[in-house]
C-alpha cells in the first residue's frame, strides 16, 4: 500500500515536471517582446554579438537565436516552428524557403563568404595550393555535395580542373573542421570565416580558384513573425554598417 | 502444497486496472511515429529511392559492419561476462560499471574517446602507423564505432543470463572430472546460449543504428564509412523523400532482426 501510494506520487511529480517543462517553453512571451531569429550555424559568433547589441538599443526586447544547417532550418520553418527572421548560408536554401511562401517581403543578401583550404597548424601534407589537395596519400575531407559547402567544393573543383578523392564527405563544414583541427585529416575544405573562428588551430591556405565560388547570404522577414517592424529592425541592423562591421571582422565578405 | 499450488493456478493474480492507463500511452508514444514514418513515405516512388546507388551501398555496409561488429562483441563480451560473473575480485563492481559505460555515454562521447585512442594523434596512433594501419576514415572505423556502443548490450545480457542460470550444473561436471574448458564448452555456453543470442541480437541492431560515433570517428564516404543511419542523416538534407524510405527500410530490418530471434530461439 503505502508503495502504491509512493508509485502515484512519482506520477504526479513526474506530470508536474513535464507541466513545468512545457512552461518554460512559453515564458519569453510574457511582458517584453521577443524576435526569434533562425540563422545558418556559420553566423553563430556574429549574430550573437548583434543580437546582444540589438537587446540594447531596444528596451525590454529579447532576442531569441537558434543556430543549425540551413536546410535543416528551412525544414523547421516548413513544419511551423516559431520565427521571425531567418539568415541563410547559401541562396539555393533560401530558394526553398520562398519556394514555401514562408517569407515577408524579398530576401536581401548582406553578406558573401568564400571557400579557403585548412589544414593542421603544421600542414603535415604541405598543401600550397589547391592542386596539391589531389596529391598522393593527401587525406583530404569535404563536404558532401547534398550541403551547401559541397555545393560550392564540387564548384571550386570545376574551376581549379581539378578531380578530389576525398577520405570523406562530412555533413556540415564544422565537421570537416573538426576532422583537421584533431589531425585525422591532412586538408579540408571550409569558408574563410571558419578559419577566421578557429585561430590558432588551423593554418589556412587561401586559393585563387575561390573567386569562382562566391557564396551568398541573404535574410528575410519571415510571414509569420508576430512583430514584423521588429523583426525589420533587427535586419536592418545587420544590413548597417555596425552589422557589416562585425561580419567583416568575422571574415565575411560585403555584398 | 500440490493443492496449494493448484489453487494458486486458478486464481491468477489479477493486475491493477489503471495500470493500464499508462501502459496504453507509453505503448501509443513508442509506436504513433512509427505509424507516422510509414504515412510520410512516398510509395509511388518507394522502389527507385530505396535502390538507388548511394541507399544500396548504405544498406550493404550497414549489414556488413553490423555483422563484424556483433562477431566481435560476442568474441569479446562473453569472456568478460564470464570473468564478471564468475569471478569475485575487488573492484569487480567498478570495472562491471565502467564497462558498461558506454549504455549512457552520448555516442559523439564515444566517437571522440576512439578518435583520441585510435586516431592518428591518439594513443596508440603512432604504434598503429608504424604497423602501416590507418584506422581513420575506414570501414574498420565503423565496425570499431559499433562494437564500443554495442558491447555493454552483450555483456549485461550474458551476464544475467550467467548469474540466473547459476553453478550447480558447473560444479557438478567439475566434481566428475571435466577440466575448466570442457565445462565451460560443454555446460556453461549451452546453458546461457539464449541469453548469448537476445545479447547477439542486442548487439546487431545497436550497431544497424549506431550514428554519433561513427560520424564522429569514422567519417562519411559512400560503400566505405557511410552507413544507413548516415545516409538518412544526409539524405534529409536534400531529399526528404528519400529519406523516410531508407528510415522504413531501417525499421524493417530491425523488426525482422528481433522478431527473427523472438521465434528462433523464444530469447528478448
Amino acid at each position: 500500500m503505502p508503495s502504491r501510494r509512493r508509485a502515484a506520487s512519482s506520477g504526479v511529480a513526474l506530470l508536474l515536471s513535464l507541466a513545468s517543462v512545457a512552461a518554460c517553453g512559453d515564458s519569453g512571451g510574457d511582458g517584453g517582446r521577443t524576435v526569434t531569429v533562425y540563422a545558418a550555424a556559420s553566423l553563430t559568433a556574429t549574430f550573437t554579438d548583434l543580437a546582444r547589441e540589438f537587446e540594447e538599443q531596444h528596451e525590454g526586447v529579447e532576442v531569441e537565436l537558434s543556430f543549425g544547417g540551413s536546410s535543416d532550418l528551412v525544414a523547421q520553418l516548413q513544419e511551423g516552428a516559431p520565427a521571425d527572421v531567418f539568415a541563410s548560408a547559401d541562396q539555393a536554401t533560401m530558394d526553398k524557403l520562398t519556394a514555401a511562401g514562408l517569407q515577408a517581403g524579398d530576401p536581401q543578401v548582406f553578406a558573401t563568404n568564400t571557400l579557403e583550404i585548412v589544414t593542421p597548424p603544421d600542414n603535415p601534407a604541405a598543401i600550397t595550393s589547391f592542386a596539391d589537395l589531389a596529391g598522393d596519400g593527401v587525406n583530404v575531407v569535404v563536404c558532401a555535395p547534398e550541403v551547401p559547402c559541397g555545393a560550392a567544393t564540387v564548384k571550386a573543383e570545376e574551376a581549379a580542373g581539378v578531380t578530389l578523392s576525398p577520405v570523406s564527405e562530412e555533413q556540415s563544414v564544422t565537421d570537416v573542421l573538426a576532422k583537421v583541427t584533431s589531425g585525422e585529416a591532412d586538408a579540408g575544405l571550409v569558408y574563410v570565416t571558419d578559419v577566421t573562428a578557429a585561430g590558432g588551430a588551423v593554418h589556412g591556405v587561401p586559393f585563387p580558384e575561390s573567386g569562382e565560388v562566391v557564396n551568398t547570404y541573404p535574410i528575410v522577414v519571415l510571414e509569420e513573425a508576430e512583430d514584423g517592424e521588429l523583426a525589420q529592425e533587427f535586419v536592418d541592423l545587420v544590413l548597417s554598417d555596425t552589422g557589416q562591421g562585425a561580419l567583416g571582422r568575422a571574415g565575411f565578405g560585403r555584398p | 502444497m500440490a493443492a496449494r499450488e493448484r489453487t494458486r493456478a486458478e486464481r491468477p493474480v489479477g493486475l491493477p486496472r489503471w495500470l493500464y492507463v499508462p501502459a496504453v500511452v507509453g505503448a501509443a508514444f513508442v509506436l504513433l511515429p512509427l505509424v507516422a514514418i510509414v504515412a510520410k513515405v512516398d510509395w509511388s516512388h518507394f522502389g527507385d529511392l530505396i535502390t538507388s546507388e548511394g541507399s544500396r551501398a548504405a544498406f550493404w555496409l550497414s549489414l556488413k559492419t553490423s555483422a563484424a561488429s556483433t562477431s566481435l562483441c560476442i568474441a569479446f563480451g562473453v569472456p568478460m561476462a564470464v570473468v564478471l560473473a564468475r569471478r569475485q575480485f575487488r573492484g569487480a563492481a567498478v570495472l562491471r560499471s565502467l564497462v558498461l559505460l558506454p549504455l549512457v555515454l552520448p555516442p559523439v562521447v564515444g566517437g571522440l574517446a576512439l578518435l583520441y585512442t585510435f586516431g592518428r594523434r591518439g594513443l596508440l596512433g603512432s604504434e598503429l602507423d608504424a604497423l602501416g594501419v590507418q584506422v581513420a576514415f575506414s570501414t574498420v572505423a565503423v565496425v570499431l564505432a559499433q562494437t564500443f556502443v554495442a558491447l555493454p548490450f552483450l555483456v549485461v545480457s550474458m551476464e544475467g543470463a550467467l548469474r540466473t542460470a547459476g553453478q550447480r550444473y558447473e560444479v557438478v561436471a567439475a566434481s566428475l572430472g571435466a577440466g575448466p574448458t570442457t565445462v565451460f564448452r560443454r555446460i556453461t555456453l549451452p546453458l546461457v546460449l539464449p541469453g548469448l543470442l537476445s545479447g547477439a541480437v542486442l548487439a546487431f541492431a545497436r550497431s544497424l543504428g549506431e550514428f554519433g560515433a561513427t560520424i564522429t570517428f569514422a567519417g562519411s564516404l559512400q560503400g566505405r564509412t557511410r552507413t544507413l543511419p548516415l545516409e538518412i542523416y544526409l539524405q534529409r538534407e536534400t531529399d526528404p523523400d528519400a529519406a523516410v524510405a531508407l528510415a522504413l527500410v531501417l525499421v524493417v530490418v530491425a523488426v525482422l532482426v528481433i522478431g527473427l530471434a523472438r521465434q528462433s530461439r523464444g530469447v528478448l
